[in-house]
Parts: C-alpha cells; sequence; structure tokens
C-alpha cells in the first residue's frame, strides 16, 4: 500500500488529477455552507457579467439566479450521479462479466448476445429512449445512465475471468470442494478487480457528460442544480452572454479531467513495470 | 591483459579470432550493480572467467545465482537499471564493456552468437523462418538475396532440420519446440561467431529432444571449433556436454575447473551440496509395499474436441488408461509433454470429467459421483500443483489458503486454523507466518504451502502434478524428503507425476509411462529402470542428461 502511495504521488498527472478532485469534492461539501439558500431561487437581476456585482460574483443566468451557488450545488448533484450510476454500471457488468467468463459455454453466448444488443446501440441514444419511457427525475436518470454503460465493464471482467478460471490457485479451490459462488466472488473476483475499478474512473467521468449531454436538451430532472441544467439554460443566450454556458463547462471539464487523471494514475500505480514507457 | 588492451581499430573486420591466446572471451573482475530496491547489491561481484577456443565452458547455479546476468553483461544487454560497474570483458582483444553502442552491435551475432531458453518467445511469429535467419546476413553482410537462400537452406540443413526447403518458409508456430531451437541454433551460427552463449536452451524441452540438441551443439561445436558458453541449472547437462564448469551462487564465483574435476570431486561446500541434490538415476533399494489397492483406474479416457462444428479436432488426451494404485505406495506417472500425464491426474482429482471407464477408490467409482457427493469426496484424493507462484491465491493469507479446505467441509474456524498450525509445523514451516501473504515466501515454502492446503482435509490419496519441476536442485531435494517423511507418517498414498526420470527413481514405488495418452509400460522402478522392455521407455532413459554419471553423493540419504 506504501508503495503504490509513492508509486501515485512520482507521477505528476495523476497529482494534479486528485487535486482537481479534491477541488470538485469541497465545492460539493461546502456549499450549504456558503449558499444556504436554493440555488434555484431567484437571486437578482438575470445576466449580470461575473465579478460586476460582489453579492453575486460569477453573475446570474437568464432567469436570475446565482451561477456561483448553482456551480457549488451543482458539484453534488454531478458527484452523486457520477457515483451511483458508476455504482449501477459496474455491478451490473461484473456480474455479467463474471457469469459469463466462468462458466463459458452457452451462458456465456446468451450473455454475450444480450451485451452486444446493448452495445451496438449508441449508448446516447439508447439513454434518449429510456428518459423519454421512464420520465427526467433525477433517480431514474441516474439508473437510466447506469444502465446504459455496463456492457465494457461486462466484457473486461470476462477477459479477467477466462484467463484467471483455469488458473492453478483455482483448480486448487476446486479441488478443496469448493462451490462456483465462493470460487467466483472469494477466489476469482478479487484478483479480476483492478482493472476493472480503473475503468470505473472511466465509467464516471462518462455518466457526468452524458447527464449534462441530457440537461442540454432539457431532458434531464429540471427541479436540481445541476452543471448541464445550467449549460442548457444558457443555450439561448450562448452568443452574447456566453460565461452562463461557459462557466458549467469549465466545471464538468476540471471534474472529467480529474476523475480521468485520477484514474490513469491508479492504474499506472498498479502495473509499475509500465512505468518507464 | 597488457597485449589485449590495445584497442583494435574500429574497422577490424569480424573475422576468426587470430590470437596466440588460448582464451578466446575473459571475464576479469566483472562486476554488476543492481537497482538500490533490489534484495541485494550485486548481480554478479568480481567474476573472473576464461572461455578457450573450441570449448564448453557450462556456467551452473541455482535461480538468482547470477548466471544470466552473465550473458547478458558480456553482450551488453542487461536489464534496465543494472549497470556493470567494475571489471572487463575482452573478445578479440577488446574490451566489450567499453565499446561504443553500434560497434557492440556488430559484434553482437557476428562474433557472439545467442541462443535462448525460449524459442517460441525468441523468434518473431509474424515471420518466416528463413526471412529471419535471412536478416542475420542482410544486417552483417553485403550478400544478394539469392546467395542467402543459399546460405539459410545450408544452415538448416545444417542443423538437421527435416526438409529445409518446406523450414525456410515456415513461421515459428509450425515447428514443434525443438525444430524451434535448431532455428535458432541456426540463427546464431550463421555468421560462424568465434563465441556462442547459450542460455538454458534446452529448459523448455523434452528430454528426448534436450538430448538431441545437445547433441547437435556439441556437433557443431566440435565441426565449427566454436567456443560455447554455456548456462545451465541442470547438473546432468553439464555432464553431459561441459569441457569445464564454472559454479556461481548469489553472484559469486565459488568453483570452476575442468568439468571431472568439479563433478567428481567438488572442493566448494556449495558445490558440493548442490551436487549432492542432485537425485541418482539408480533407484534405492525397493519399499515393501502393500497388496491391496486403494485407486483403481479401469480404461479411462479423455478426449478433447476443438474447433467450429465442421473441422473438429480430436485430441485423445487420456485413452484406455488402466492403473493401480496400492495403499501406502507411490505410482509415478512419467512421459513428456502432451503425454497426458497431467489430464490424467485432473481426471482423477475431478477437475475434469473423464469420457469413459471408471476410477474406483474403495469401492466407490468417483467418475460417477453427482455434484454433492463429490464435494464431500474431494477431502479424500487431494492435489498438489506443479506453479508454486500460481496455485496460491494472492490475495489470500497463507493461513486462509490452508484452514479453507477445513472450512467449507463445516470444520469450525477455530479449530481449522489451529490444525492450519499444526500442518504448518507438519510440512516445516514456521507456524508464525500464517497471517503472511504468499508473495512473501519463497518457491519452496509456498510449495509447501500448497502441501499443507492439501494435507488439511486429511486426504487417503495424494495426487502431486510434477509439484519439485518449477524448484531449484537444493529445494527440489527438500520438497522430496518431505513427501517421503510424509507418505510414511500419515500413511498417503502418492500418485506422482513427473517428466524427471531422476525425480521418479527416487520417491516411486511403481512407475507407469505414459505417451501420447497411453500407458506403454508398468512396473516396480527396479524393472522400469533396470530393464525397460519398451522402445519409448528406453530411448526416454537413453536420453537423460549425464546418465553416465552417478553423483559422488553419500551424505543425502535415500528417502
Amino acid at each position: 500500500m506504501r508503495d503504490f502511495l509513492t508509486r501515485y504521488r512520482r507521477n505528476p498527472a495523476a497529482v494534479v488529477g486528485l487535486f482537481l478532485l479534491l477541488g470538485v469534492i469541497g465545492l460539493a461539501l461546502t456549499a450549504d455552507l456558503f449558499f444556504p439558500r436554493n440555488p434555484l431561487s431567484l437571486a437578482g437581476r438575470p445576466l449580470q457579467w461575473p465579478f460586476t456585482n460582489p453579492n453575486l460574483w460569477l453573475g446570474t443566468d437568464q432567469t436570475g439566479r446565482d451561477i456561483a451557488a448553482q456551480i457549488f450545488h451543482g458539484a453534488r448533484v454531478s458527484l452523486v450521479i457520477g457515483l451511483i450510476a458508476t455504482v449501477i454500471s459496474i455491478a451490473i457488468g461484473v456480474l455479467v462479466g463474471a457469469l459469463s467468463g466462468y462458466y463459458g459455454g452457452w451462458l456465456d453466448d446468451a450473455l454475450m448476445r444480450v451485451t452486444e444488443a446493448f452495445q451496438i446501440l449508441p449508448n446516447f441514444l439508447l439513454l434518449l429512449v429510456l428518459v423519454a419511457v421512464f420520465g427526467s427525475t433525477l433517480p431514474t436518470v441516474i439508473v437510466a445512465i447506469g444502465v446504459v454503460s455496463w456492457p465494457p465493464a461486462a466484457r473486461l471482467t470476462r477477459a479477467e475471468f477466462m484467463s484467471l478460471r483455469n488458473r492453478e490457485f483455482v483448480e486448487a479451490g476446486r479441488t478443496l470442494g469448493l462451490r462456483d459462488a465462493r470460487l467466483i466472488f472469494q477466489e476469482i473476483l478479487p484478483n479480476a478487480l483492478p482493472p476493472v475499478i480503473v475503468y470505473a474512473s472511466v465509467i464516471m467521468s462518462v455518466a457526468i457528460l452524458l447527464e449534462s449531454a441530457l440537461a442540454f436538451l432539457n431532458l434531464s430532472d429540471p427541479n436540481v442544480p445541476s452543471w448541464g441544467n445550467l449549460i442548457g439554460g444558457g443555450r439561448g443566450v450562448l452568443r452574447v452572454q456566453w460565461y452562463v454556458s461557459a462557466i458549467p463547462g469549465v466545471a464538468i471539464l476540471c471534474t472529467v479531467l480529474g476523475v480521468s487523471l485520477v484514474g490513469q494514475g491508479v492504474n499506472d500505480a498498479l502495473n509499475p513495470r509500465l512505468r518507464h514507457r | 591483459m597488457s597485449s589485449a588492451q590495445n584497442v583494435s581499430t574500429a574497422h577490424a573486420t569480424a573475422t576468426k579470432a587470430v590470437s596466440t591466446r588460448d582464451s578466446i572471451l575473459s571475464l576479469r573482475g566483472l562486476t554488476v550493480e543492481l537497482p538500490p530496491d533490489a534484495d541485494r547489491r550485486h548481480a554478479l561481484q568480481n567474476v573472473s572467467l576464461d572461455l578457450e577456443a573450441g570449448r564448453i565452458l557450462c556456467v551452473v547455479g541455482e535461480s538468482g545465482s547470477g548466471k544470466s546476468m552473465t550473458a547478458g553483461a558480456i553482450l551488453g544487454l542487461l536489464p534496465e537499471h543494472v549497470n556493470a560497474t567494475a571489471g572487463e570483458v575482452f573478445f578479440q582483444g577488446r574490451n566489450l564493456l567499453a565499446l561504443p553502442d553500434d560497434e557492440l552491435r556488430s559484434v553482437r551475432g557476428a562474433g557472439i552468437g545467442m541462443i535462448f531458453q525460449e524459442p517460441m518467445t525468441a523468434l518473431n511469429p509474424l515471420r518466416t523462418i528463413g526471412d529471419q535467419i535471412g536478416e542475420m546476413f542482410t544486417t552483417h553482410t553485403k550478400l544478394s538475396k539469392k546467395e542467402i537462400e543459399q546460405r539459410v537452406l545450408a544452415l538448416l540443413a545444417d542443423v538437421h532440420l527435416p526438409s529445409p526447403e518446406q523450414a525456410i518458409r515456415a513461421y515459428p508456430h509450425e515447428l514443434s519446440g525443438g525444430q524451434r531451437q535448431r532455428a535458432m541454433i541456426a540463427m546464431a551460427l550463421a555468421l560462424e561467431p568465434a563465441v556462442l552463449i547459450a542460455d538454458e536452451p534446452t529448459t523448455a524441452l523434452d528430454v528426448t529432444t534436450q538430448a538431441q540438441i545437445l547433441h547437435l551443439i556439441r556437433d557443431l561445436q566440435r565441426r565449427k571449433g566454436t567456443a560455447v558458453l554455456f548456462i545451465t541449472h541442470d547438473f546432468g547437462v553439464v555432464a553431459e556436454i561441459a569441457d569445464r564448469v564454472a559454479v556461481m551462487q548469489h553472484g559469486v564465483l565459488v568453483e570452476q575447473g575442468e568439468v571431472d574435476a568439479v563433478l567428481n570431486h567438488p572442493v566448494h561446500p556449495y558445490t558440493r551440496a548442490l551436487i549432492a541434490a542432485v537425485p541418482p538415476l539408480l533407484p534405492p533399494p525397493a519399499r515393501a509395499v502393500s497388496q491391496d489397492i486403494i485407486l483403481d483406474l479401469q480404461h479411462v479416457s479423455k478426449t478433447y474436441r476443438s474447433g467450429g462444428w465442421r473441422r473438429r479436432r480430436v485430441t485423445h488426451a487420456v485413452s484406455d488408461v488402466s492403473l493401480s494404485l496400492p495403499v501406502g505406495g507411490t505410482l509415478g506417472i512419467v512421459g513428456e509433454s502432451g503425454s497426458g500425464k497431467s489430464t490424467l491426474a485432473r481426471c482423477i482429482v475431478r477437475l475434469l470429467k473423464i469420457d469413459q471407464g471408471q476410477i474406483d477408490f474403495q469401492g466407490v467409482d468417483l467418475a460417477k459421483l453427482g455434484k454433492r457427493a463429490q464435494r464431500t469426496h474431494t477431502r479424500d484424493v487431494q492435489m498438489v500443483f506443479q506453479d508454486p507462484y500460481g496455485s496460491l491465491n494472492p490475495r489470500k493469507r497463507v493461513g486462509e489458503l490452508v484452514a479453507q479446505g477445513p472450512i467449507v467441509h463445516g470444520v469450525p474456524r477455530e479449530q481449522a486454523m489451529a490444525r492450519a498450525r499444526e500442518l504448518f509445523e507438519l510440512v516445516g514451516l514456521d507456524p508464525q507466518s500464517l497471517h503472511r501473504y504468499p508473495h512473501e515466501f519463497s518457491g519452496g515454502q509456498r510449495q509447501r504451502v500448497g502441501l499443507a492446503r492439501a494435507l488439511a482435509l486429511g486426504p487417503k490419496i495424494l495426487v502431486a502434478d510434477e509439484p519439485v519441476s518449477a524448484l531449484d536442485v537444493s529445494v527440489q531435494a527438500q520438497v522430496l524428503d518431505l513427501l517421503a517423511r510424509l507418505r510414511v507418517q500419515l500413511g498417503l498414498s502418492l500418485l506422482f507425476i513427473t517428466h524427471d526420470l531422476r525425480v521418479a527413481a527416487q520417491i516411486c514405488d511403481r512407475i507407469a509411462v505414459m505417451k501420447d495418452g497411453r500407458v506403454v509400460e508398468t512396473g516396480t522402478v527396479a524393472e522400469v529402470f533396470g530393464a525397460p522392455r519398451h522402445p519409448y521407455t528406453q530411448a526416454l532413459l537413453a536420453a537423460v542428461p549425464g546418465r553416465g554419471w552417478q553423483p559422488p553423493a553419500a551424505d543425502r540419504a535415500a528417502a
């Protein structure tokens, strides 16, 4: 573990990513402290430029809401969406991949056809369909994002399981009389997990981006202060008051960049042999 | 060495060494430093060696002794962050350590050829054999395409590849392991180098193939007058091929001399211990073995089917095998790779389902058991695996690994851990180390953990699949002694699978020889080793390296 931290610290990009991510988490944690009021309530005259009003230092959007407050509270929404959607998709992916890779045969064939069915549809399109059918409250949006982004995780887990299932330590477990469930979850899964965990960072960034894309099309939950909603709202005034969309855009950029760099850094630190490339 | 330091011109053509001195390659006080986080400071420490023209020098040592580093240091092919810090390597009057990269490149291949352990990874899988050997000529000479092809064909004929015209267009995967190694040797010898470095060239090969390759190297070396630096861990190979021997331990050269002197009259205690650990090919006096049978295999067959539904490939991994294991006895199954011996072991512990036949264990046909009954029966037949690194789950503590079996069979956790503690003592491990992870143990210790895990269920039969072949010779001797002790102490019946006839001779009571999935000969050890009947058994025995040499050891009592 100490080795891991030392190796992580030696990678400057990973450290930058960690700071970005910590910054976003900081925003989310201090949101109530700095902006105790509902961020969606009216705060002042609409479309004030940033740094013109000391009380509203990032200005206001087209309906007169405080942009800074929405950025702080939006960090919460983005992180919650990212985390929960990632957990959902990794859970589905690991389960499908583990069963598929461990048992092989017809079960593998069946599960992989299902996975492919999900993969051949562009996942944003599928997301639109799901949201259109089930409505666009925050929970449905999160679940829908999780449901469209598990196939790569399933394929990754499956590949790991296929290479691990015939290792001698698994065979040893089998000769001891372990049941399949124990072999899958206690013997193989802990060894298969590291690359999946790293891949989770990719899923998390994509989840955050998917939600913003939905919000941009006004298809996300309008009653939460998400960054995507802010961008979507600013679309109408993009040519003059571009900052309404640009500020949350930068926030999304920083979050996604942070998550990706941390994921990459964790990956490199777990594979010390790749360091010298 | 003053004349040697008289550095020759950079334009010197790499022709045969015209030297008055006998020694063609000499290492003087070579020291190679390891990166600071390694477990020791030096990979090599003050190593001085002389390779004489036209002779074979064997460098022997266990893993980690620095024998491969020696080869790497000579050709400037050391791993990253590992550097030669002191000493010289003189070849044809030049210090190779001081040469710039491009001059060193002209020495590699042309002046000094190299053969590696694993011919499959040393050859590029996407290019033909002829193309890869021809590259030696295009890099180092200005021959025309036609001439190169002629030369390559001659080389392939030289290393006795059947039908060189086909081999020249073959891709590496189309050749067998032995043929690939022949192609590698052809490549190494293409430019008639004065020195050939062979780094464990026969370790990945079967014993009969190994004998052929050793014979080939010996033959080519005599005909071409090449000096050979032969790196190996196997004293049998040394006895077979060496003129001189150098023994290494922890990066230090502990003893060197003529082959007869080192093998039969070793001076250094380490050399003595190593040679004493080499199992002799002569079986010890037979033990009394019970007449009762504990495991009886009748007409067992296992077939693999692969490929699509139109062109199915069918492999008879095990076909019609009938064997019996006496109570308290040890049945050795010997054979080369692909003979089906490991498949048979996996059928017996029911990692694989058999297609036909029965496996009779005390009146129960194990092959016909349902899943649930099978799980309860696992406690009677346990397995020890080959790979000490792959057979232990790296993410579990060793105590848990050992206690796991009893726990799933219903033993309370406390009791299982106490049992694990006892077992650790039994197999010669410190019971304090129960809470450590597998990577904190050495190969031999891990194999003991694997043994403790198998014994935890109190099995009546232990199936050991090459349990010592991944271990160094001295560790191998310890593990074999342990197995021999435990089978008596616990009344175990042992099914011992090995490719190493020396090991089989030492531990087995009966031997079954397998070839292509069939048992071709069975008998007591004395019968099989003393008077082999089947031609294949005879060929196997004849191929054991160093069969004419009996290790002069008396301190290791026959187990």
